[in-house]
């Protein structure tokens, strides 16, 4: 099978309309074998081991099949991938584990202001197209750093540019890795070190054999596993609640609904008029710089992350790059119009059948996700009624006989973790178990195709931009294999040893990555291309500059607060009473001895982070304004420094138009 | 008319084109949002107008306008003779 599709390779690309449909009719068949089961009597769990096991050994046998040793198949799939079936790709290549899984809970308990998620991640697409991707293409490289290194002259841009690319990604395939283990130990029991070494295992599978062309063809069977996972539950909800098949049309009603319970619950004293954030009301939780800086930071983002660009270099041509950018895009917009209807369900379920009703009375799955620890109430976990009766009691100070105490759950009495939306509704909506395996393994596969990408991502920038080009550049083809394989696995294990040990920083700092790779690399590609007087001292400068200047503002604020805020005090946001706050938390600090001090350097470290900004903006958007000093860096120092030699303008020019053959013509075999 | 000067008039329409998107993108991602309040004060099927364009207007945008800029583009690739050989 292998070696006739080596043989003949046009074979696969032109029958992909016929295998990926065979391949989805296979799944609800296969959806639909499951769903008998369950009501033959199967157990939950050997159903959810079919389920998970069975689409990793799909997943696995298309790595294997699309196993290859030439490097052009390996590092950009043979440059024959269609633009729709690299949009399927990137779109699962971007929706990651938490997207799928988080979304819809940030949206949930955010309202409005979590909208900025959903804006910033998908118009970054814009910019991708319009600015960047078809130059990539037509310029041929394998890599972003290749990119850098033949525009800007020279190993240094390019060593920056790896560096950049592996700051952003290490940590996002760490918390992908992470979320592989948490959904595999959450559905099917596994124990969360054993899920995430299988989780490891998956990834290596899709990727290791067949490199960027094994990547490619299982994200696209990935991203039909996962819309259909994400979709299928909450357009039966949307049927069963409002008739109408249309989750997207029919929660507008719910905001109605939500918008009169919200009314309703401050009236009859269940809800607190400060806690509670009114769900369609703007600018709650975010105030306009803030809400805005963000939507800015995660488009630029988007448009420089090396993960998502590289999936354009894999298109047959420059046009087919700008079409596969628009695919991209509605791929990715179905799942993301749709994550408000979730969080808008949810939201109506929780104030119509949790809050105001008796402790006795809670529905079910509120005890099912607080057995798990995702479902507070009091500020305890929801495990059974007597332990939340007693929480509430200690609550309220209710000091009578425990048997006459009743208790009407309130607003601020409960608390939910934001993956519980997207996972809890089958349940809610009292769907089979069928469903329920369903979006495990929809979240299980929105998580490997992210991580599968990253991972690429990291390992080429090694074994192509530092061991082929910087240190061995007479290697031969068997052995950059061979050193890109080795890589692959050993940055995949230190991914998943880190994911391992549940590291919370590094599940924060992932948020971080759009704002480290706004102001690292999206001058340097965006002026590439649109500016021909821009050099490689310019180029160098402004992103030593402007990522040099993010990561401060990132670092500062998060782990140097206090030095942060002494040092930048005239710039922060902090009211009188915050400043005045800081001096006293600083003085107990200072004075206090013994264990008494690491509880007060907490509290000083704490309130710190609070003041420690600019103009108050939250570290999230940190690339807010290291983004235009590196532009203006770059613009500055190009012009002051020599112009670009002509055969330089030549090649840009030469960039700039789809005709011709690509600049950078690697030996691929 | 020379290879340079195509090149210069393929490179001019292309910019235009270029900054029309990053108009309508930046009026979709930032400036309609800037109205947020007054939008929400117009209800359309239960959705408070403002929250809508966030939610799903502005992303059907989005869409929109990538599968027009596909096609507007390659009229300008063709029209130039800048197109690659099929």
């Amino acid at each position: 099978m292998a070696t006739k599709e080596q043989a003949a390779p046009g074979d696969f690309v032109s029958n992909l309309g016929k295998i990926y449909g065979l391949y989805t009719g296979g799944f609800f068949v296969f959806v639909a074998i499951i769903a008998v089961l369950e009501q033959m009597g199967v157990p939950n769990r050997i159903l959810g081991y079919m389920f998970v096991g069975l689409t990793l050994l799909v997943y696995a046998f298309i790595g294997v099949l699309t196993r290859t040793m030439q490097v052009g198949e390996y590092y950009v799939a043979g440059r024959r991938v269609p633009a729709f079936y690299n949009g399927m790709a990137t779109g699962a290549d971007w929706m990651s584990g938490a997207s799928f899984v988080g979304m819809a809970g940030t949206l949930y308990a955010l309202g409005y202001d979590g909208l900025a998620f959903v804006l910033g991640w998908t118009g970054g697409y814009v910019l991708v197209a319009v600015l960047i991707a078809p130059y990539l293409r037509k310029f041929g490289a394998y890599t972003v750093p290749d990119f850098l290194a033949e525009r800007y002259g020279g190993w240094f841009p390019r060593l920056l540019g790896v560096i950049v690319l592996i700051c952003c990604s290490f940590t996002y395939v760490t918390a992908q890795i992470y979320a592989t283990g948490i959904i595999a130990s959450r559905f099917l029991g596994l124990d969360f070190q054993v899920a995430v070494y299988a989780g490891l295992l998956g990834i290596l599978l899709c990727s290791m054999l067949g490199g960027m062309r094994a990547v490619t063809w299982t994200q696209v069977a990935q991203y039909i596993v996962l819309i259909v996972a994400y979709l299928v539950p909450v357009v039966i909800l949307s049927t069963q609640k409002y008739g109408l098949p249309i989750p997207q049309i029919s929660y507008g009603q719910a905001l109605q609904d939500i918008t009169a319970r919200e009314g309703a619950m401050i009236a009859q004293g269940l809800a607190d008029v400060k806690s509670l954030k009114p769900h369609t009301t703007p600018f709650t939780t975010y105030d306009t710089l803030n809400y805005f800086g963000l939507i800015l930071c995660l488009m630029v983002g988007t448009a420089s992350l090396p993960h998502i660009l590289m999936r354009y270099f894999t298109t047959p041509s420059v046009r087919e790059a700008r079409q596969s950018v628009a695919w991209s895009l509605f791929f990715i917009f179905l799942l993301y119009f749709t994550a408000p209807a979730y969080a808008a369900f949810a939201k109506l379920e929780v104030y119509n059948n949790v809050i105001g009703q008796t402790l006795a009375s809670l529905p079910d799955w509120v005890y099912t996700y607080g057995n798990l620890g995702l479902v507070k109430i009091c500020g305890v976990g929801a495990t059974s009624v007597d332990a939340i009766r007693e929480a509430c009691a200690k609550a309220v100070q209710y000091t009578g006989d425990m048997g006459q105490f009743t208790h009407l759950l309130r607003h601020q009495d409960f608390a939910i973790d934001n993956d519980v939306v997207v996972i809890s509704t089958p349940e809610i909506a009292g769907m089979p178990y069928v469903i329920a395996g369903l979006v495990a393994a929809g979240g299980l596969a929105a998580a490997l195709s992210t991580a599968d990408g990253l991972l690429l991502a990291i390992a080429n920038a090694l074994s192509h931009d530092i061991y082929y080009k910087m240190l061995d550049r007479n290697a031969p083809t068997a052995r950059r294999l061979i050193v890109a394989r080795v890589l692959l696995v050993l940055v995949a294990i230190a991914a998943a040893y880190t994911a391992s040990t549940k590291p919370a920083d590094i599940l924060s700092m992932v948020a971080w990555a759009f704002s480290l790779a706004a102001a690292g690399l999206f001058p340097a590609l965006v002026l590439g291309v649109w500016s021909k007087r821009t050099n490689g001292y310019g180029a160098v400068a402004g992103m030593i500059i402007g990522f040099g200047m993010c990561l401060y503002y990132l670092v500062g604020t998060r782990y140097f607060a206090s030095s942060f805020y002494e040092t930048w005090s005239f710039l922060s946001s902090a009211s009188p009473e915050a400043a005045a706050k800081y001096a006293e938390l600083k003085q107990a600090w200072m004075s206090a001895t013994g264990d008494a001090q690491a509880a007060a350097w907490t509290a000083f470290d704490k309130h710190a982070q609070s003041v420690a900004n600019w103009w108050g903006l939250r570290n999230i958007s940190a690339a807010l304004f290291a983004l235009p000093v590196g532009f203006i860096v770059m613009w500055v120092v190009s012009r002051i420094t020599p112009a670009p030699s002509q055969t330089m303008q030549d090649m840009i020019d030469n960039i700039r138009r789809p005709k011709g053959d690509m600049i950078l013509q690697e030996k691929t075999n | 008319m020379t290879e340079h000067h195509r090149q210069d008039e393929y490179w001019g329409r292309t910019s235009r084109l270029m900054w029309i998107m990053l108009a309508l993108w930046l009026f979709f991602s930032f400036i309609i949002h800037f109205f947020v309040n007054a939008l929400n004060s117009i209800t359309i099927l239960g959705f408070p107008l403002g929250f809508y364009m966030a939610a799903q207007g502005s992303l059907i945008a989005f869409v929109i306008m990538l599968f027009i800029f596909a096609k507007s583009q390659n009229s300008i690739d063709r029209d130039t003779g800048m197109a690659e050989e099929e």
